[in-house]
């Protein structure tokens, strides 16, 4: 069969894109190498809807990052995106640097940023009061945002396949080359042709794009750690706070998520290795160092994790967008580091627009935009809580106490459109396994739940990829 | 809204012999809401012996030890809800809970015991650095999988920390086959008891590195490696000690916390030492009828202690609700001095306390042919020497009332440790 | 002349204590600071014994293992041989805290009983 587009990457690009296209009628297949959606630099970042002040004015980040901040309202509603505007504020410890903070104001405003504003130190205190001492001032930006970068990934993904788009995982592209009119891509299980090819491969969207264009990218993957506070440190901070970068480095952001926790980070680091997302000590130590030009005595002794993520840094330093003159039909989302996911919705209403007009690809009349409602029963009052139980009993049942999820909770995330087949796709669509005890109690209860839904067994449980198995045998040699 | 006596949040080793005691004290109104499956908590998985020498003067295995009391509580028609977690706890003394058959429901309990147990200090609070793969447990989780499930979570193992959940399985691990390659550990000296070390390490030739930590861990599906190295006095790696050892799994044995979520939704003031509410001499919290015991209270290491401490707060919660246990006189704060970490009570009431009162506390060190002193405010009524105190023991002193009331103006009781 | 060092486990203190033997004749201990640490050590030596925890497979239970030990001290030296007649056996649900599932383990003379109670599933 021949596609009409083949997306290759199912991170937030990759699926908003995905979203963006099954609005109109064709053959469409999203191909991503690993086991989930948002497994790579879409998991691991900052969990921030920029409000678009920072990027030069003119660049695709500049103009994207504030499309795609306005454009968060309607997603978050239709798709359920746990989102909330809870506004930005970027530090100035130095009193004569405060002249940048009006120049940041300035910028933004020509991005078209809306509601931005120069606080003194008093104003600012009075909104976070927990700002460091040296802090004299800060760019206030109330249209920044807080997401939940897993659920926005996997409802993009979910309503993709709702409308009618294949998803395969597992499996990894590995040429790409013209065939007459088509691509062909190559995978480690298939061969494949289509009309257009959508590159959203994150890190390895410069290798992708070098097989078939001659205008050459280069993506240099910057390793970030970060640290997550527990939920009891909530409320200490409650807006992303960013510091002025000095001549000593860009500093780190504290800031709420969406689950509760504070986090901080990120620290930058280049590598050349674009599997690398180990954490290091000096890493870890640079987190814990950095966040107190901002912050006053943040509880950072109330970590519950630490991770670390890659962003896709293309030597130009803006998003490779659209097709290079001498590869046509091949639509390149590349070098998407921050603001990308702030990004994400416009980047993919603008390649879909594209692929739409290039291939007069007509419009869907059936196209479901309202995503299904996802059960959450911590947020709900307790009546809202009971109703749900009446309706089904497995709502009533705490599997993980740290977050609060129920066995409901985790059954619904396996059944899903391109639902969860590992512990990690649990803990990304459901909260759970990320409080406090990291898993310690909830685990082999999942795991429980997982072999009765899934109809597996123990040892085919996996934590994430092929290998990443929890339990290696039976005890007493198995032989049950 | 339904009525109990007393509600007790916890049915593992502590909420059971606090039930019985309130039970057996004459109050007949109690209920036990518990989170898992069955009665009898973290008991059921800890399948090693050692436990009930004090209290039944022989040696059992976890679940024989929960069975005597889950036995007893039957025979008492002691009512309990299972696979009900509790969700909120109000100062009113409103707990609100829910499970699968009841949906949500909240009932007024005229007292409280809080008996939720503890929780493992998990690998992101270590801030070890590498990669996140599979094969990384604490050793309670990986304690659950081989003794209630039946599945091994690896074949070659390392462990970080000495404490006594994480010697037990590198004796389990290594019975069911696996090879259990050292135990490292952050301290100078282990947290477990020697009994532990010398059963479970010694026996099967499995090194103990003191003052050693995971510096690195490699494998991005599943663990491939750690490296540990010495740490010095400063309990930071020192570089150039880095050994390197191939495993397919790290076992995590670094601390236990009380698990104080609902005690805060209670309102009950925290100690900063333990992590559990701050109690006096009942056992009963800064919020008035909510009572606490057991690892929520501060974390023990014999099952023994904390059901004879469980049994005093089952007690003084059916005193409470018979109206007996009226507030009267002047607190006396107990202070915990010169290596003495906490004390559990922090508070007593002379004219409220019973004859005796066993304090019980840790000390922050490994402490050699020393003393514990006892102070009534300046004056020193007791000086006992002790061999050795180590961190990973509990200690205690026995207070007597008649003495303490000879101080009508008492106002501190100091417990410390002094070299002479 | 054999010397043997070994950790005493009366107490926290941890004494080490050396035993001296003559083939299996014990000649002189010392290092141990009470008489516990003497007994011990002397055992220790000579019949070192332990009790075995693990577990059993259950056939038709609520669980698929029941936790075990040996009903009394097994000689150390054995407990290999233990875990492997431990590891073939197999018992029916339901299974109750205290039911022989091995007789004479590792001709011992001792039972391996069930510590825990299983159902029937």
């Amino acid at each position: 069969m021949i596609y009409d587009v083949i997306i290759i990457g199912a991170g937030v690009v990759g699926c908003a894109v995905a979203r963006e296209l099954s609005r109109s009628k064709g053959a469409m297949l999203v191909i991503e190498r690993s086991e989930d959606v948002c497994t790579g630099t879409s998991k691991a970042n900052s969990a921030i809807i920029h409000s678009g002040y920072d990027a030069e004015n003119g660049t695709w980040k500049a103009k994207l990052n504030v499309r795609g901040n306005r454009m968060m309202d309607t997603l978050s509603k239709e798709l359920s995106i746990p989102f909330f505007r809870i506004g930005s504020l970027t530090v100035c410890t130095q009193e004569e640097r405060l002249g940048e903070l009006e120049q940041l104001r300035e910028r933004g405003e020509r991005n078209g940023v809306e509601g931005l504003s120069v606080l003194s130190r008093d104003e600012a205190l009075r909104i976070e009061p927990h700002l460091a001492d040296d802090v004299v001032g800060a760019l206030y930006a109330p249209t920044a945002g807080i997401v939940c970068p897993f659920r926005m990934t996997a409802a993009f993904a979910e309503n993709a396949a709702e409308n009618g788009v294949e998803f395969r995982f597992g499996e990894e592209v590995q040429h790409i080359a013209r065939d007459g009119e088509l691509w062909r891509i190559e995978t480690d299980r298939e061969v494949y042709h289509t009309r257009a090819v959508v590159n959203a491969a994150g890190v390895y969207a410069d290798v992708l794009n070098n097989m078939v264009s001659s205008h050459q990218l280069c993506i240099t993957p910057r390793r970030g750690d970060y640290l997550l506070l527990d939920t009891t440190v909530e409320g200490y901070v409650t807006h992303t706070v960013f510091q002025l970068p000095t001549t000593m480095g860009k500093g780190v952001l504290v800031s709420p998520t969406v689950h509760g926790n504070t986090i901080v980070g990120p620290t930058a680091f280049e590598t050349d290795d674009r599997e690398q997302t180990a954490t290091t000590e000096e890493g870890i130590a640079q987190v814990i160092l950095k966040q107190s030009n901002s912050i006053k005595d943040l509880p950072i002794g109330q970590v519950i994790t630490s991770f670390s993520g890659l962003r896709a840094s293309e030597q130009g330093h803006d998003f490779v967008l659209g097709e290079p003159d001498d590869a046509p039909g091949f639509f390149n989302c590349a070098g998407i580091e921050s603001p990308g996911l702030s990004a994400s919705p416009a980047i993919a209403e603008m390649i879909a627009q594209q692929i739409r007009e290039k291939y007069t690809l007509k419009e869907k009349q059936d196209f479901i935009a309202q995503q299904r409602d996802i059960v959450h029963m911590k947020p709900l009052s307790y009546e809202e809580q009971a109703k749900k139980i009446a309706q089904n009993p497995a709502y009533g049942v705490i599997v993980c106490r740290c977050a609060g999820v129920t066995e409901g909770e985790i059954i619904d995330a396996i059944r899903a459109p391109l639902g969860a087949r590992t512990l990690d796709g649990i803990k990304r669509r459901t909260g759970s396994q990320m409080g406090r005890c990291q898993g310690g109690f909830c685990t082999p209860k999942i795991m429980d739940i997982m072999t009765r839904e899934l109809g597996i067994g123990m040892e085919d449980i996996r934590k994430n990829g092929p290998g990443s198995h929890l339990v290696t045998a039976r005890t007493k040699g198995g032989d049950e | 809204m339904k009525q109990v006596d007393i509600i007790i949040v916890g049915g593992g080793p502590a909420g059971l012999s606090a039930a019985i005691a309130a039970k057996e004290a004459g109050c007949d109104s109690i209920l036990i809401l518990e989170r898992d499956g069955e009665l009898g908590g973290i008991l059921n998985q800890c399948i090693h012996n050692g436990f009930g020498l004090h209290t039944f003067h022989e040696e059992l295995t976890g679940p024989e030890y929960a069975d005597r009391y889950i036995e007893r509580a039957r025979a008492l028609s002691i009512d309990y809800r299972l696979n009900t977690m509790v969700m909120d706890i109000s100062p009113e003394r409103v707990v609100t809970a829910m499970n699968r058959s009841d949906g949500m429901f909240s009932i007024q309990a005229k007292a409280i015991i809080l008996a939720m147990g503890c929780r493992e200090r998990p690998r992101g609070a270590l801030n070890i650095p590498g990669y996140r793969p599979a094969g990384i447990f604490s050793a309670g989780t990986a304690q659950r999988l081989v003794n209630i499930e039946g599945y091994m979570p690896g074949r070659q193992v390392v462990i970080l920390g000495s404490g006594d959940i994480g010697l037990i399985m590198a004796r389990r691990m290594t019975l069911e086959g696996a090879t259990v390659k050292l135990v490292a550990e952050l301290m100078p000296y282990s947290g477990g008891l020697k009994r532990n070390i010398v059963q479970c390490l010694d026996d099967f030739d499995i090194p103990l590195r003191l003052s050693h930590t995971v510096v690195n861990i490699e494998g991005k599906e599943r663990v491939e490696a750690v490296t540990i190295a010495a740490v010095g006095a400063d309990r930071k790696p020192i570089p150039g000690t880095e050994e390197r050892y191939t495993c397919d799994t790290l076992l995590l044995s670094c601390g236990l916390i009380p698990e104080n979520e609902l005690s805060k939704s209670a309102g009950v003031s925290l100690s900063g030492v333990t992590g559990g509410p701050l109690v006096n001499e009942h056992f009963e919290t800064d919020v008035k009828g909510i009572f606490a015991c057991g690892n929520v209270l501060h974390v023990h290491d014999l099952v023994d202690y904390v059901s004879e401490e469980a049994q005093h707060a089952g007690q003084a919660a059916a005193r409470y609700v018979q109206g007996e246990l009226d507030a009267t006189g002047a607190v006396v704060a107990l202070r915990a001095q010169g290596g003495v970490r906490y004390t559990v009570p922090s508070t007593l009431c002379v004219d409220r306390m019973d004859d005796t009162l066993t304090v019980r506390f840790r000390v922050g060190d490994v402490y050699r042919d020393s003393y514990v002193s006892v102070y009534l405010d300046d004056r020193r009524i007791s000086h006992r020497k002790k061999r050795i105190m180590a961190p990973g023991e509990m200690e205690q002193i026995v207070l007597k009332k008649a003495e303490l009331a000879q101080m009508p103006s008492l106002r501190t009781v100091t417990v410390c440790i002094e070299k002479e | 002349m054999e010397k043997r060092e070994l950790t005493c486990i009366g107490c926290p203190m941890g004494c080490m204590v050396t035993v001296e033997l003559d083939g299996s004749k014990v000649r002189s201990v010392s290092g141990y600071t009470c008489p516990r640490g003497k007994t011990y050590a002397i055992k220790e030596v000579t019949s070192p014994t332990r009790i075995v925890t693990s577990t059993v497979r259950v056939v038709g239970g609520t669980r698929t293992r029941v936790a075990c030990k040996t009903a009394s001290d097994i000689p150390k030296g054995k407990i290999d041989e233990i875990m492997a007649e431990i590891n073939a056996a197999r018992v029916s649900a339901p299974v109750k805290i205290g039911d022989i599932l091995i007789a004479d383990v590792a001709s011992t003379g001792v039972a391996v009983v069930a510590t825990a109670n299983v159902g029937k599933g």
